[in-house]
Order: structure tokens, then C-alpha cells, then sequence
């Protein structure tokens, strides 16, 4: 009769691969380790995501607190669990955005757009928001079940079914934002916004800048143009779209109107994917550790948009230089990024010294 | 409704008889009563603070007090030598969702159990997280009833409701796991796996743990187990190598190893969760033994006033002639002065 923790979270994990290119040249690196300067009653949790701003402020997404259910409703409601922090270029602790919003639970990326603006995602919530440069809400995207179906949700973890599904459609997902643990968000030059979703459906869902539903593409599986837990996503200056297909060991592709072109699957388990800005983009993709492991995986690779590895650096672990499932990764300064991990619960400010 | 109600009344009927056939009297006769004392008022909390189910105390070197609670959340409270309220440590904290255990390290890091998160958070002396080891389960698919069908092996770097936390001379990392795994694990100090022993199946065999609830290290890197279960302790060697049990001292519920150059080990036969009746007279004290596992002596009963105790859950042996215990029922944490100098010197086993 005991209601456990559950332990069957394991059941639906994509198999981890280690199918990555040999060779590949190490790239040296420091780490400032875990820098970020926080009021001494705040305390991050799984960090999921990180990303600056054009100031070099920094965005942190952490699943802190306790998500709470509540009892004697007519049904039952949740919130909490997930909290968006700025820090200032120092890391010194700046404010907190979105205090006890109703469309934070279970956080999963957060992303900063050419104009500042700061976007979250949320894979229980299923809501993409964004807030503008004074913290407000400026957009909704999907909307949150109004109650939860706890206990009796289906087995599953990442990348399976979980609490919500039913919640969108599984596979290829309605015609719409409603979301099914969503997990990334991006945006084209003119300023379209492109959705990986995510661990319940498998789909990118395009949305106009006003947030109007244009199309979405691709089905569970594992054909090109298909996806098994879509984790990342991201877009080059030429609108080309990069999807981190987790769950088939790839990035996967794609032109602006989700016509696929081409995959990479040397880089091992792609967990999150970022682009740096400027006239010669490089590509970075980390083969994550699984999250109920350390000794294998938790590398970055850094790439050429058309797929060619330069170099590697980390590994998985919990010391300085080592990473705890890297789940978003900022690359606006290209030797200068954000790390942010899930299982150490910390950021870290990596530098990089690549050979020249 | 009422047929749930129904089952509910049966089922909290089942768990009590569940833990009336679990108090056991100890073995052990003619133990020596050590003297002792408990410090009133102890702690002095500020007037909006309020403890719960007090299930891990420990102390630092400058003598402050941490109280691992379960009130409203579980919290984790710092207070001075002297009872006086210092802060909080980890105010809503991802990890904390389910008290069991805090220990201090020897170099004043703090560490706490969560039996309900599955993580141990370890904070440095300023409070701050360091490291932490386990993983919460992901509430996007929570929770889930468990599935029939035998427990799955267990995860190298994941707990199933871990009980306690200890370190050899070395700095690794020793982990009792716990209500649903039935093992002990082993990590070096960086938090990288190294080793288990036991399984996720109890049993009460040589190398099988049943309900591993408290952990202690000497400091030859002897580890010693409270096998709660299984009425014993065990003791493995620092490779979790099987030693031998000390089965004459009822249910070992908990384990501490006093520092210096002479250890005692301190165990106790907490009486059980509900007090059942004939349960204050068999169960309640807690036992001083030599690491060779001689018992010096004994103290305390179960009881409800100061003095008493109510499940101990916790003890913290740093001065092994003042110990502080955390009670469960009694939402309590006691200081307890011994006064072992008026016991007679002889020891049995």
C-alpha cells in the first residue's frame, strides 16, 4: 500500500549512447565553478535552464521549493516547484521574476530573444511564457490543466507519458499550443517561435511573433523528420532549425518550414543545443549524463553548423570542470558559456582555450 | 467514503500491529545504569518556530546545535551551544521533503538525509549546498503506486528512501539505503560510486540488511550498521566487507561513535512508533559499548516526560558524557548529562 517515489521513473528513458566520434580533439577549459552569489534564504535546485541577456545578465531556471497539491478542493490543484532567478554579470543576485506564478511547476528551459525578452518553459505547466525586460508577462503560449490527475499517473519518465499525458496528443500532438511537456523554445529572424514538445508528444510546433499557431512537424519514432523526446532546439542566421533528438542519439535538421535536410549523430546523447550569435556561428550540443549517472557521458561538443566536430571538453561528475547533466548551455560569447545542471544543482562559468 | 474510511482504520490497525511485534527486548543482563540528567528548556525557538517530529540532531565542533524537523515542511534549524536559535538552513529547499537524519562532518559541513526527496544535500559551515547525491523523482510523473512485483536492482547513484550518512578518516562517503533498498553504499569523496553491500531484498543472512537505519564509522574505518529489522547491529570492514553483529541489544534504531583517541559507540533500542502496550518496559534505553561491542552501560527509558523517551531517532555523541537525542513522538530534542563515574566498572557482553 505504500505510495513510493517512484522508482518505475526509469521505465521509458531513451538508452544512452556513447556512439560518439572518436578523435575528437580536447579542448581546454576553466571553470569558475559554482560563482552565482545568492540571499541566504535562496537556495537552487535542479537548474534547467541558463541564458544571458545583451547586458550579460543571467537567467537561471531552477526546480527549487516543493511542488505543492493541495487536499479538500473539489479537485485537486497544484503549483510550486520551480522559480526564475536574475543574477547580474558578477553573479550577484539581482531579483526574482515570476514569483509563485501560476505557470510554474515543473521548469525546463529558459531562453533570452534578440530583444530581451526572457522565455520560459515548463514541461508540467505546459506553458511557454513570455516576460518582458521588466519581469511582466508579455505572452502566453499553452495553457495549464486546471487540476492534476495525482496519484494514478502513468509510468513513465523522461521521455515517457508522465502525470500529463492525455494532456496534448501523443506522437504529433494537436494542431495547436496545446503542449505536452514541452521543452525548448526558439525564434527565426523574423521573429517566428519554433517549440520542441517535448517528452509527451514528439513535435516542433511553429507559432507566428503574435503567437498564432502556423504549423507543427515530425511523429514519435525514429525516421528522419520523426522524434523521440525532442529536448532542444535552436535556429541559425539563415532560419535553419537544430532539434536536439534526445531519445534517437541525433540532431535532426530542418528548413523554417520543418522540411528536413540532414542529422548528426556523432555527438553521442544530444541534451540541449546552442548557437552563437555573430558572423561564424559554431554549433554546441552536450551528450549529458543520464541523470541517475556519473560515470559515463557529460561531454560538450563544439561543432561547425554543418556538423563537423572541432573539439570536446568535460566529462560527467560533480567536482569543478565536471557536469551534472548539463540542461541548457549560453553560448553569446563564444569561448565564455553557461553551463546549468540538473543533478549538482549548480551553474558554471566555463571558459574556453581552444588551440588555434 | 466510508469504506475507505474503513480501510484506512484497518490498515493504520495492520501498521501498529506491524511495529508491536517489532519491539524487541535486548538480550544483554545485568547492565550497569549510567546516571544521567536531561538539560530543561533546550532549545529556545523563536515564538513563530515551531519543531516537529524531531529526527536528526548533531553537533559542530563550536558546539551548535542542528535539529533536522518535520513541521509543516521539513526545515533544518541551526542553534548555539547554549539552545539559543541561530537561522535556518535551507529554507524550501528542492532536497527537503521528508526529514530523517543530519550529521556534521569533520569539518563542519552539514549533511541531511531526506527520505522523502531521496537526497542527501550536504552544506558547508556557511550553509551553502556543496554536493548532493540521489535524485528527487521528477514530479511530472509523480507519484505513482508502486508496481507489483519484486523491488528492480538498485540504482549505483539513486536511493530508495536512505536513512543516514557517515565518512571514514578518508573523506568517502558512507550511505545507508534504506526502507526500500536493504543496503549499505560506499562513495569516495567526491561523490562517485565505489561500492554496496546488501540489496534491494532484505534478509537477515550475512551480507542482507532489513530496514539499514543508522550508520556510524570508527576511525579504523570499521563501519557499523543499525539493522533495525533484524534486531543487531553490523559491523563491516572499510570495503563493507562482513564483520560480526552485536545482537544483545535489542533494535538498533540508530548508531553513534564518539571521536578521540578511546570510542564508545552509542545504540539505541528506541521503544516503537505508538507506544503499544507492554512496549515502555522492554524498550526505551540506549546502550554505551565498547567498538569491540562490550557494553559499559545503559541509560534512559521510554517515557513521555523530560527524561523519557519517545522513539529516539537520533543521537549526537561528540562529548561521549553529553549526548543529545531527537525524539519522534515527543518533538523533542533532549541533552542528556551521564555520570558514567558512578558506575561500577564492570562491563558484559
Amino acid at each position: 500500500m505504500k505510495i513510493l517515489l517512484a522508482v518505475a521513473l526509469l521505465v521509458g528513458i531513451p538508452a544512452f549512447s556513447q556512439t560518439s566520434q572518436s578523435n575528437v580533439p580536447e579542448i581546454p577549459f576553466d571553470s569558475a565553478g559554482d560563482f552565482l552569489k545568492l540571499p541566504d534564504n535562496i537556495y537552487l535546485g535542479e537548474n534547467v535552464g541558463v541564458a544571458t541577456n545583451s547586458k550579460g545578465e543571467i537567467f537561471v531556471f531552477t526546480r527549487t521549493g516543493q511542488a505543492t497539491l493541495t487536499l479538500g478542493t473539489s479537485r485537486p490543484f497544484a503549483h510550486g516547484g520551480t522559480r526564475l532567478l536574475e543574477f547580474d554579470r558578477s553573479g550577484k543576485f539581482v531579483r526574482e521574476i515570476g514569483k509563485d506564478s501560476y505557470g510554474f511547476m515543473d521548469g525546463q528551459e529558459v531562453r533570452v530573444d534578440p530583444q530581451d525578452n526572457i522565455w520560459t518553459v515548463d514541461q508540467m505547466t505546459n506553458m511557454v511564457i513570455k516576460w518582458d525586460l521588466n519581469g511582466r508577462v508579455a505572452m502566453l503560449l499553452g495553457r495549464k490543466a486546471e487540476s492534476e490527475r495525482i496519484p494514478g499517473a502513468a509510468a513513465g519518465g523522461e521521455g515517457g507519458g508522465g502525470a500529463n499525458a492525455g494532456r496534448g496528443l501523443p506522437g504529433a500532438g494537436a494542431q495547436s499550443d496545446i503542449f505536452n511537456r514541452p521543452t525548448d523554445v526558439t525564434w527565426d529572424a523574423a521573429g517566428n517561435i519554433y517549440v520542441s514538445d517535448g517528452n509527451g508528444n514528439s513535435r516542433i510546433a511553429k507559432f507566428d511573433k503574435d503567437g498564432k499557431f502556423i504549423k507543427s512537424w515530425g511523429s514519435r519514432g525514429s525516421e528522419p523528420g520523426q522524434f523521440n523526446a525532442p529536448y532542444g532546439i535552436v535556429i541559425d542566421a539563415q532560419g535553419l532549425v537544430y532539434v536536439a533528438d534526445r531519445g534517437n542519439n541525433r540532431i535532426q535538421v530542418f528548413d523554417s518550414d520543418g522540411n528536413f535536410k540532414t542529422q548528426y549523430t556523432n555527438v553521442g546523447t544530444p541534451r540541449t543545443l546552442c548557437i552563437t550569435p555573430g558572423p561564424h556561428q559554431y554549433l554546441y550540443s552536450s551528450n549529458s549524463n543520464p541523470t541517475n549517472d556519473i560515470d559515463v557521458g557529460g561531454e560538450i561538443y563544439k561543432m561547425e553548423l554543418n556538423g563537423q566536430v572541432l573539439g570536446k571538453f568535460g566529462t560527467a561528475g560533480r567536482l569543478p570542470k565536471e557536469f551534472g547533466t548539463v540542461n541548457a548551455i549560453d553560448c553569446r560569447s563564444n569561448n565564455q558559456l553557461y553551463v546549468a545542471e540538473m543533478i549538482t544543482w549548480r551553474v558554471q562559468k566555463l571558459s574556453l582555450h581552444p588551440q588555434k | 467514503m466510508r469504506s475507505h474510511f474503513c480501510f484506512a482504520v484497518a490498515l493504520i490497525a495492520l501498521l501498529a500491529a506491524g511495529s508491536l511485534f517489532a519491539q524487541t527486548k535486548a538480550k544483554a543482563q545485568n547492565v550497569p545504569e549510567i546516571p544521567y540528567t536531561s538539560v530543561p528548556n533546550l532549545l529556545k525557538l523563536p515564538p513563530d518556530l515551531y519543531l516537529g517530529e524531531a529526527m536528526g540532531v548533531a553537533t559542530n565542533s563550536k558546539g551548535h546545535i542542528f535539529v533536522f524537523t518535520r513541521s509543516a515542511n521539513t526545515r533544518l534549524f541551526e542553534f548555539d551551544q547554549n539552545g539559543n536559535y541561530v537561522r535556518e538552513i535551507g529554507q524550501g529547499l528542492y532536497g527537503f521533503s521528508f526529514a530523517h537524519s543530519v550529521r556534521v562532518d569533520p569539518q563542519d559541513n552539514i549533511w541531511a538525509v531526506d527520505e522523502g526527496s531521496n537526497m542527501i544535500v550536504k552544506f558547508n559551515p556557511a550553509g551553502r549546498v556543496v554536493m548532493v547525491l540521489g535524485r528527487k523523482p521528477e514530479f511530472v510523473a509523480q507519484p505513482i503506486p508502486v508496481p507489483p512485483g519484486p523491488t528492480p536492482p538498485p540504482e549505483k547513484y539513486e536511493f530508495r528512501r536512505p536513512t543516514d550518512v557517515a565518512w571514514d578518516p578518508q573523506g568517502n562517503i558512507f550511505i545507508s539505503d534504506g526502507y526500500v533498498n536493504h543496503r549499505v553504499v560506499k562513495f569516495d569523496k567526491n561523490g562517485r560510486f565505489l561500492k554496496q553491500a546488501g540489496s534491494e531484498k532484505p534478509g537477515s543472512g550475512v551480507g542482507q540488511f532489513n530496514l539499514p537505519h543508522g550508520i556510524a564509522v570508527d576511525l579504523q574505518g570499521n563501519v557499523y550498521v543499525a539493522d533495525r529489522s533484524n534486531h543487531r547491529m553490523v559491523v563491516l570492514d572499510n570495503d563493507l566487507n562482513w564483520k560480526t553483529v552485536y545482537d544483545n541489544i535489542g533494535d538498533s534504531w540508530t548508531v553513534c561513535i564518539s571521536p578521540g583517541p578511546h570510542q564508545y559507540l552509542f545504540t539505541s533500542n528506541s521503544n516503537p512508533n505508538g507506544n503499544p502496550p507492554g512496549s515502555w518496559a522492554v524498550t526505551g534505553e540506549i546502550y554505551k559499548m565498547e567498538l569491540g561491542g562490550a557494553i559499559a552501560g545503559k541509560f534512559g527509558h521510554a517515557g513521555k516526560q523530560l527524561g523519557g523517551f519517545q522513539v529516539v531517532h537520533m543521537m549526537d555523541c561528540r562529548n561521549p558524557d553529553q549526548i543529545y537525542v531527537a525524539e519522534i513522538e515527543s518533538w523533542r530534542v533532549q541533552k542528556l548529562l551521564l555520570h558514567p563515574e558512578s558506575v561500577e566498572k564492570s562491563s558484559v557482553r
